[in-house]
């Protein structure tokens, strides 16, 4: 049977106000290694003083429809998993990097126990019908999940209602994570 | 007026990634370098011997043996990279078109049955003898199946040798060419350039030895052109860089001006290219002998050149340029 989902987020960096809440239940629902994290928060500041704005992001793997990680990989172990989501195979890595030298954002990083991590979009909690772990936790609301082929679904409204934006998509990677942003309605 | 951007901040601080990205030491550049090398052995004596010149002296005889462990070290040094050294295996339980590393795996499989069958078949029949009398006996069975093939299908052998030489060699470079998210390395160019200077820096190891007159003339025509090649793939390179976007501008700027520059122009192009060029254009015009000077500086300059390019392309991303 052909899986025709396709598990994407949108993070509203309106309502996103850096609180690392999401940095947290991701830690520790997926047993993240002290010092290392599979999301974080990355905060522009624009302008000129005094005429100065910021945006503020929740980021993670972007789980890109046309991952390099995957291409790059020699065994495998990168894979894309249900609904399209980039995921390691931790029995077939072999910890050669070539993933983490192909990510233009820089969402992985070799775990301790030898094998390269990274956000799985929680594929376990989707699968048992919950929401990631970031997104259940964000006090303000700014994550959201869900399936990009739905029409239906609450990301594909927000894309529809508001301007929004991909990181870095010189890289041609196709990112399933969207940021909207403060410029006004979709194009 | 368009806002600038001030400052990104971040507070992912990932062992490897940040505060700067270094995820390949030392081990890379030195197997980019041993496997350049080992192309250039595999190109230069294969050609020599299609020209019809079979090896004469007793270093250019056992260089393609010299190759084999050559490439074993640089092998030990990817082993030593790899953070999951258990799981090597791996490596062989799927090939991945998309993947050079996946290429390279099967392909470095490939080269050591190409070396060795070349190797066999180049040597004269002193050291055959020679062999035949080492060779412990368990091994004498497939040592002679080995000289037998060598000699039966000797131009399939070294057609072969000649094409898997050059793969490898563009390989080293297509490994890191092909990544797109690192702009220093992600450029066509670093394929061939890898190529060309891994059979300048294969043509110098093999100057260093005592080799008859013939092959080091042979050696010393090849590697300059080789140079040459070498010189105008960095020109194509820098090029490539000034004249395209933001990030590749920004990935040129280590070499043009940044940390990188002295290192890049004085020990790689310089020291490494243009002065080893002159001194075989001087033994070839005034015919006079060389010395082991110029191939030493090759060999500088060929680990300089993938050491500087395996460090400065980690310095600079998309990620990092915000």
């Amino acid at each position: 049977m052909s899986d025709t989902k396709r598990y994407g987020m949108v993070v509203d960096t309106r309502r996103c106000v850096g609180c690392s809440a999401c940095v947290l239940a991701c830690k520790a629902e997926n047993n993240v290694p002290e010092g290392y994290c599979r999301d974080w928060i990355a905060r522009d500041i624009e302008g000129i003083f005094p005429n100065l704005r910021a945006e503020i992001r929740s980021e993670r793997c972007m789980h890109c429809s046309n991952a390099p990680c995957v291409s790059a990989c020699p065994t495998g172990a990168s894979h894309y998993g249900e609904g399209g989501t980039v995921l390691v195979d931790h029995d077939m890595c072999t910890g050669c990097k070539a993933c983490i030298a192909s990510c233009p954002y820089d969402a992985r990083y070799v775990h301790p126990d030898g094998y390269v991590d990274k956000c799985t979009f929680c594929i376990h909690r989707v699968k048992r019908g919950e929401q990631p772990a970031c997104v259940a936790i964000c006090p303000t609301k700014a994550l959201v999940f869900g399936d990009l082929n739905d029409p239906n679904s609450e990301v594909r409204q927000l894309l529809a209602s508001r301007a929004a934006k991909v990181l870095h998509p010189e890289a041609g990677t196709d990112p399933n994570v969207f940021f909207l942003t403060s410029d006004g309605r979709a194009r | 007026m368009e806002p600038e951007v001030v400052e990104t901040l971040s507070n992912r601080m990932n062992p490897g990634i940040d505060p700067h990205f270094h995820i390949w030491g030392w081990e890379i550049p030195g197997y980019l370098f041993l496997g350049g090398v080992v192309a250039g052995i595999m190109v230069l004596l294969a050609l020599m011997e299609l020209r019809g010149s079979r090896p004469r002296s007793l270093s250019a005889q056992l260089m393609p043996f010299v190759g084999v462990g050559l490439l074993s070290l640089g092998m030990l040094f990817l082993f030593l990279d790899l953070e999951h050294p258990l799981h090597v295996l791996r490596f062989y339980g799927a090939f991945r078109p998309t993947s050079p590393m996946s290429w390279g795996s099967w392909l470095l499989l490939l080269v050591y049955p190409a070396l060795i069958l070349m190797g066999l078949g180049g040597l004269d029949a002193a050291r055959r003898e020679w062999l035949d009398s080492k060779v412990p006996a368990p091994l004498r069975g497939p040592v002679a199946m080995g000289l037998r093939w060598a000699d039966a299908a000797r131009k399939p052998v070294l057609w072969g040798t000649v094409l898997l030489g050059v793969g490898l060699g563009i390989y080293t470079g297509m490994l890191l060419g092909t990544l797109v998210a690192r702009p220093m390395w992600n450029s066509s160019v670093l394929g061939p350039l890898f190529l060309v200077s891994g059979v300048s820096t294969g043509a110098a190891l093999m100057m260093l030895t005592r080799l008859e007159s013939e092959e080091a003339h042979t050696l010393v025509r090849w590697d300059s052109a080789a140079i040459a090649a070498e010189l105008v793939l960095i020109v194509v390179l820098a090029v490539g860089y000034l004249s395209g976007n933001e990030v590749s501008n920004a990935a040129g700027a280590l070499i043009f001006g940044g940390p990188y520059t002295a290192v890049f122009w004085g020990l790689v192009v310089v020291g490494g290219l243009v002065v080893p060029l002159a001194l075989n254009i001087l033994e070839m015009r005034r015919h006079i002998a060389g010395t082991r000077f110029a191939p030493a500086l090759i060999l500088i300059g060929g680990l300089a050149l993938r050491a500087i390019f395996v460090v400065a392309g980690q310095t600079i991303s998309f990620s990092h340029l915000g």
